[in-house]
């Protein structure tokens, strides 16, 4: 076994479990956690996979801000029944339940009898495009444009978020 | 690599000196605190250049910052009834928010990006562009909806905008992430060469099938109007004047640049897609506002009206409903702005005095006001001579034109029911008696603001080819 399918495996298995762990847990706050240990996992495949850029953003993204926002709601909800979040059968689960299952027989389907209708991989192009030198050059020459726009856009986020929150306004 | 020539600079000198003017408002606003009137000036300047370079611009269209954006020709078009919507609010926006307790400077700090994000839209040549630009009008409109933070209709109006309005971003990113995955880019320029190919794709119709739902939501079509009347109905008066007239201008000015100028629609299933929305929003739109009682209500209702008869222009997809359209959205931003403008002279603290009863013997006191706004009014019913009467009288023939007159008997009919909502408000001011006023003197400033409005709104209704002849040739990228 190579390196690279070891750490392949070693990190599918964590994510699969983490991912497992997290729907089955009661306590939101541990869910999170394990959410949060998948987001890493992940973020490790997509290493394995030449995509530098888009692992560290989705550590830094997700595992980072996205997973804080979800603490601090669960903390400031203040959770305390948990059982009724949990034990509450209703329509809804049903037709989750179903979804679920006709994609995963959809997904069975491909793997077993059709693997050949799968887009073939481009893992050299992957290799080239998804370092962190590469976005970055783009982004500075061919979307430097774009780039400038995206800051006024965050300055009036910024600007619009201190306007509603802040206080007193006189 | 050269990354930013001379010339990107100089052509999009409208866009760079409105958004600098917004940076030095903003300045300005944090270090002379409670003076909002420096930001106030600050921003009219800023707009009333760009204006200005904008008319200097408005020769043929010219790619600029490696093919990300068109200055000059269509985007100069769209940026004048942006610019104008943005001139109108601002003037419109200092007495009444005076009025109402909330004068601050970042009020016209976000006016002004909001209008630089609409002119990004108008301007993309690439899909990165079209969702910076929708974000950037957005994100400020959604402060802007709420900018009355004591109020609890602000506060509902601004949180479902927001929300709704992101869940209309996902689809925007869904549809843009689809197209660039089968395109393998995201220029609209590359895009339009290899559209024949492209549109056989499944992946890539659902893709556009996207980008329609998320831009129907920014125009507010049947039926992703919902959020439409209670925003309207809760942002402060001018704000609503600024997003049904700017807001929905920009998003059809995209609409039109992704849609006709790039993905040839006419033939194609999504012609048929965007009759059936513009058929419905119709419909919906004309027959709910006769049951409103607020006029902030009836206007909005009345803009998902005229989003119908607009997109019917769009899905007819000729040379007759692109002109048309582009007529429409200025004749349409003028009388839109111009009624809103006057509700907001009528509006007192609270939201009183904006039932339809409130204009009860309205032209009593003041006999002016009401000539403008019964202008406004036949305007939007469509009646001739009036702008609103020639812009419906363009898409509904281009419908017919591309043999959907079933389109065109519906917007007809539909434009009968909304006379009786629109002539309601005129009856009650004429033939009614009441007590309604003005709330406070109207500054100068606005009333030459709103009598602008009109002049241009009966101007363009007996001359409407100074503006069509302009639109021919802004169809070929």
């Amino acid at each position: 076994m190579t390196l690279q399918s070891f750490l392949f495996y070693l990190l599918a298995v964590i994510s699969v479990g983490s991912a497992l762990l997290m729907v089955t847990r009661r306590n939101p706050v541990i869910a999170a956690l394990y959410l949060i240990l998948n987001f890493f996992a992940l973020g490790g495949l997509y290493l394995t996979l030449h995509a530098q850029f888009i692992a560290f953003i989705q550590i830094l993204v997700y595992a980072g801000a996205i997973m804080v926002l979800f603490l601090f709601v669960i903390m400031l909800l203040n959770l305390g029944d948990v059982k009724q979040l949990t034990e509450r059968v209703s329509y809804k689960k049903i037709i989750a339940a179903g979804l679920s299952f006709a994609l995963l027989m959809e997904m069975l389907y491909i793997f077993v009898y059709a693997p050949s209708d799968l887009p073939t991989s481009r893992f050299e192009q992957a290799a080239t495009i998804g370092t962190v030198e590469y976005i970055g050059k783009q982004l500075y020459t061919t979307f430097l444009f774009p780039f400038e726009v995206a800051s006024v856009l965050l300055l009036a986020a910024i600007v619009g978020a201190v306007i509603l929150a802040k206080r007193r306004l006189n | 690599m050269i990354v930013i020539r001379l010339e990107d600079l100089l052509y999009s000198a409208p866009l760079l000196v409105l958004t600098s003017s917004g940076l030095l408002a903003l300045i300005a606003e944090a270090a002379g605190r409670d003076k909002p009137v420096i930001s106030y000036y600050t921003s009219l300047i800023g707009v009333i250049t760009s204006l200005i370079l904008t008319f200097l611009n408005l020769g043929a269209g010219v790619p600029v910052f490696n093919n990300m954006i068109l200055q000059g020709g269509y985007a100069a078009y769209c940026n004048l009834i942006f610019l104008s919507s943005a001139l109108l609010s601002i003037v419109l926006s200092r007495s009444y928010l005076e009025r109402m307790q909330y004068h601050r400077g970042e009020f016209y700090v976000l006016i002004v990006f909001a209008t630089a994000g609409m002119m990004l839209m108008a301007a993309a040549l690439d899909l990165t562009i079209v969702f910076l630009g929708i974000e950037l009008m957005s994100i400020c409109l959604y402060v802007l909806a709420g900018f009355m933070r004591k109020k609890e209709l602000a506060n509902e109006a601004a949180l479902k905008y927001f929300l709704l309005g992101a869940f209309a971003t996902g689809f925007l990113l869904y549809g843009i992430a689809l197209i660039y995955g089968t395109s393998g880019t995201t220029n609209l320029v590359v895009i339009s060469r290899s559209f024949a190919q492209l549109s056989g794709n499944s992946l890539f119709l659902i893709g556009c099938g996207m980008l329609i739902v998320a831009f129907s939501f920014k125009i507010a079509a049947v039926p992703f109007h919902m959020w439409a009347p209670d925003v309207y109905e809760g942002a402060p008066t001018t704000v609503t004047a600024f997003m049904s007239t700017g807001a929905k201008a920009a998003a059809f000015a995209t609409f039109v640049a992704v849609f006709v100028r790039v993905f040839d629609i006419p033939g194609t299933a999504l012609s048929s897609v965007l009759a059936l929305i513009a058929a419905a929003s119709m419909i919906v739109g004309n027959v709910t506002a006769i049951a409103q009682n607020n006029v902030k209500r009836m206007l909005a209702y009345s803009s998902i009206a005229h989003t119908g008869y607009m997109l019917s222009g769009i899905a007819a997809g000729n040379a007759e409903g692109e002109q048309g359209i582009l007529f429409y959205l200025v004749a349409y931003t003028f009388m839109n702005i111009g009624a809103f403008g006057i509700v907001s002279w009528v509006e007192q603290q609270e939201d009183r005095k904006l039932k339809f009863d409130d204009y009860a013997g309205f032209s009593a006191r003041q006999p002016a006001v009401a000539v403008l706004m019964s202008v406004f009014m036949f305007s939007l019913a469509g009646i001739p001579p009036f702008a609103g009467f020639f812009g419906k009288y363009y898409v509904f023939l281009a419908a017919v034109k591309a043999d959907m007159t079933w389109l065109a008997i519906i917007g007809v009919m539909t434009s009968l029911v909304s006379v009786y909502y629109y002539l309601r408000l005129v009856v009650l001011m004429y033939f009614c008696e009441g007590e309604s006023d003005v709330a406070a003197k109207v500054p100068l400033a606005a009333i030459s603001a709103v009598t602008l409005a009109a002049v241009l709104v009966i101007l363009l209704g007996i001359y409407p080819s100074l503006l069509v002849d302009m639109t021919k040739g802004f169809f070929k990228i």
